[in-house]
């Protein structure tokens, strides 16, 4: 019974740490997508904070210079995919794919000739990781019963990325629901026209909504290189920005719900990870490549509609004429 | 609005493509740079590598018929509305068909398991890219992002099935067992050979034939007969074909099986032409390439074949690079392709705006 508490336990807090990056870059589509601009280039954004954040660390030693690496280069990924989605009304799909496939060509190629590691940053570590913080008294209370655990395994124990995620979702919808900003840029994802006519300007309201998803992707990157891992390697956002997106899709295009679908993800990728070389009752051992497979069968799944109907912001990603 | 109004044929199809390639390579020259090499230099490599002697000119017809059966995928699907980018996927899985079908038959009867090997890598492209279009027509899932999820879930069936079921015995790598003796597609050289021509010895294969083929084939089905037509009406407007009667959700399933298909077939070349054996992710990437190469060839038969080449001759140019300048790998011609997808796809109006302005202009004051 107090393995079974222990194991649950476990799970629960590296559910925390994996679902962390998909929060914030779930969060960050939402920002584009409820003003009307689709970012699919998510991953790419991603890839190339993390990459930025390793590389800037590496450099300095200093975790937090990182961070403003990453969160400059997001910041410019997700500007491009503005100018192109709202000046240049291109494709935003395209313009999407287009940002992660350079990102996943230019991320290496810079690592290989700045480090010489095969497409890596160096390996991080002390000052310049956020390493996991210890709680006040989460070492004396652990041997309390229940909820010493609780406390010392789940609620201390994480990078500050993580603890400022929790912060930030309340922030993000405080913002949306709370703010005249935030009724004006879900407006213009739904009704472009009104907004227009309201003598507010659309490409504005939208720049400013894609700066927001690029500073909260970018910290989503971060974590993935200087939290959750200790450097750069290659392809290491693994499809999280899509992951992400179906989160998104899956919580309705709302930031607690897409909270508790992201948890959903990162309970399932934790699981994955247990399951590996397990031998379960009935079944046997799972093969590795079929665990692995977990996170994107659920996200199919889950976009299949067995989960309900999903209706997207009105004008998300049809770019803004005013001559029509 | 000057945007409107149509351009003449060669500025299309010719001027457009390269300024956008133009753009594409002065962004990578730029990146080329600030690493410390030359990019003149580079890019003589490049063309060099990749056109400069028989075996490089292989080579590039070589990777431009993967880009070909890719490209040909993604127009297709985008040209009933629909952008698949399980490419990727849908080519491992034709590659698993492909090598069923070679092992059910080619013991028997070498040429029969060639024939099965090709029925296979289609069929089983278009199963793959069958339940992304199926969720997408009855079930409103987002197509684009499920068939990004088939291609993790195609490549981790794969290497399951490569230390699995499908492992050589007694093999340490990922690999399936050797194609049974004589299940391969004739090499272009042996066939020049044949006809007395001599030639250097190159992978290029008679899948590149294959290629133009299902290129013809697909412009004919698009602009040559009513079920095309259909298609192409549900691309442009679906309410448009609704009111006509077309199924949309009929035309969205064939559309991205044909995609799919097309996609498989990539593993002629790969596997069934040079490797002869099935390999774990050997699609390299050749399945997003194919967004490029769609998107840079307009969409239309001749400029896919066109840009298949150019991509061809990148990859070929650019892995010749590499031994001279150590800086510019593989990911760097990675780059190179999502800089041309950016601005030949995403950013077309930035060329074709002021183009059109400058045309109509001209037009004016001939007039006047």
């Amino acid at each position: 019974m107090i393995d079974l508490y222990a194991d649950t336990l476990l799970l629960v807090a590296s559910t925390i740490r994996t679902a962390t990056p998909l929060v914030l870059a779930g969060l960050a589509g939402l920002c584009a997508e409820r003003a009307g601009v689709v970012d699919i280039g998510l991953e790419g954004k991603m890839l190339g904070a993390a990459f930025a954040a390793a590389t800037a660390a590496a450099v300095t030693g200093s975790a937090w210079v990182g961070l403003g690496a990453g969160l400059a280069t997001s910041l410019v990924l997700a500007l491009l995919h503005a100018y192109v989605s709202i000046t240049q009304r291109g494709n935003q799909i395209v313009s999407g794919m287009a940002i992660n496939i350079v990102i996943a060509g230019l991320a290496p190629t810079l690592a290989g000739a700045w480090f010489h590691q095969g497409g890596q940053t160096p390996l991080l570590s002390g000052g310049a990781r956020f390493t996991e913080i210890n709680l006040p008294f989460a070492e004396s209370l652990a041997s309390v019963p229940v909820i010493g655990p609780l406390y010392s395994e789940v609620i201390s124990g994480h990078n500050i990325i993580t603890y400022m995620t929790v912060a930030i979702v309340p922030l993000v919808a405080w913002m949306l629901y709370r703010t005249r900003f935030g009724l004006r840029l879900r407006a213009v994802g739904e009704n472009p026209e009104a907004v227009d006519t309201a003598g507010i300007s659309v490409a504005k309201l939208r720049y400013q909504a894609m700066a927001i998803a690029g500073l909260l992707c970018g910290l989503s990157g971060v974590v993935l290189s200087t939290g959750l891992g200790a450097g750069f390697i290659r392809d290491m956002s693994a499809g999280k920005g899509y992951l992400a997106l179906a989160a998104m899709i899956f919580g309705r295009w709302k930031p607690v719900p897409t909270l508790l679908a992201c948890l959903l993800f990162g309970f399932v990728d934790a699981l994955q990870g247990r399951l590996q070389g397990v031998a379960l009752p009935l079944i046997g051992e799972i093969p590795v490549q079929f665990t692995i497979m977990l996170p994107y069968v659920l996200t199919v799944l889950i976009l299949a509609g067995f989960a309900g109907r999903m209706v997207a912001p009105k004008a998300s990603g049809i770019p803004y004429e005013k001559d029509h | 609005m000057a945007a409107a109004r149509k351009l003449p044929f060669w500025a299309d199809n010719i001027l457009l493509p390269a300024l956008n390639l133009l753009a594409a390579f002065v962004v990578s020259g730029i990146v080329i740079w600030a690493l410390g090499d030359n990019p003149f230099q580079a890019l003589s490599l490049l063309v060099q590598g990749a056109f400069g002697y028989q075996e490089a000119i292989g080579y590039t017809l070589y990777y431009a018929t993967n880009f070909i059966f890719t490209g040909l995928a993604v127009s297709i699907a985008y040209h009933a509305g629909l952008f698949n980018i399980g490419g990727e996927g849908q080519a491992m899985v034709g590659g698993v068909g492909l090598t069923l079908g070679v092992f059910a038959f080619g013991p028997h009867a070498p040429l029969l398991g060639v024939f099965a090997g090709i029925v296979g890598a289609a069929l089983f492209g278009a199963i793959w890219a069958f339940i992304p279009a199926w969720l997408q027509a009855r079930r409103g899932a987002h197509i684009v992002i499920t068939t990004i999820m088939f291609n993790f879930i195609a490549s981790a069936l794969l290497a399951y099935l490569l230390v699995g079921p499908l492992h050589r015995p007694g093999g340490q790598m990922p690999e399936s067992a050797d194609f049974p003796a004589g299940t391969a597609l004739i090499h272009i050289h042996d066939l020049l050979g044949m006809m007395g021509i001599s030639y250097d010895n190159n992978p290029m294969n008679i899948s590149f034939l294959i290629a133009l083929l299902c290129a013809w084939g697909m412009g004919f089905l698009l602009w040559r007969t009513r079920f095309g037509y259909e298609l192409r009406v549900v691309g442009k407007s679906a309410g448009a074909a609704r009111f006509a009667g077309v199924s949309v959700s009929r035309m969205t399933i064939i559309a991205m099986m044909i995609s799919g298909a097309l996609a498989g077939l990539m593993g002629l070349n790969e596997l069934l032409g040079e490797q002869h054996r099935l390999l774990a992710n050997f699609t390299l990437g050749y399945g997003f390439v194919g967004i490029a190469v769609a998107f840079m060839g307009r969409n239309k038969p001749l400029g896919i074949i066109l840009a298949a080449i150019l991509f061809g001759a990148l990859y070929q140019g650019g892995t010749e690079v590499a031994f001279d300048i150590p800086n510019f790998s593989r990911d760097a011609v990675v780059m190179v392709q999502g800089l041309v997808i950016l601005f030949a796809g995403a950013m077309e109006h930035l060329f074709r705006d002021p183009i059109s302005l400058l045309f109509w202009r001209f037009a004016e004051r001939k007039a006047a």
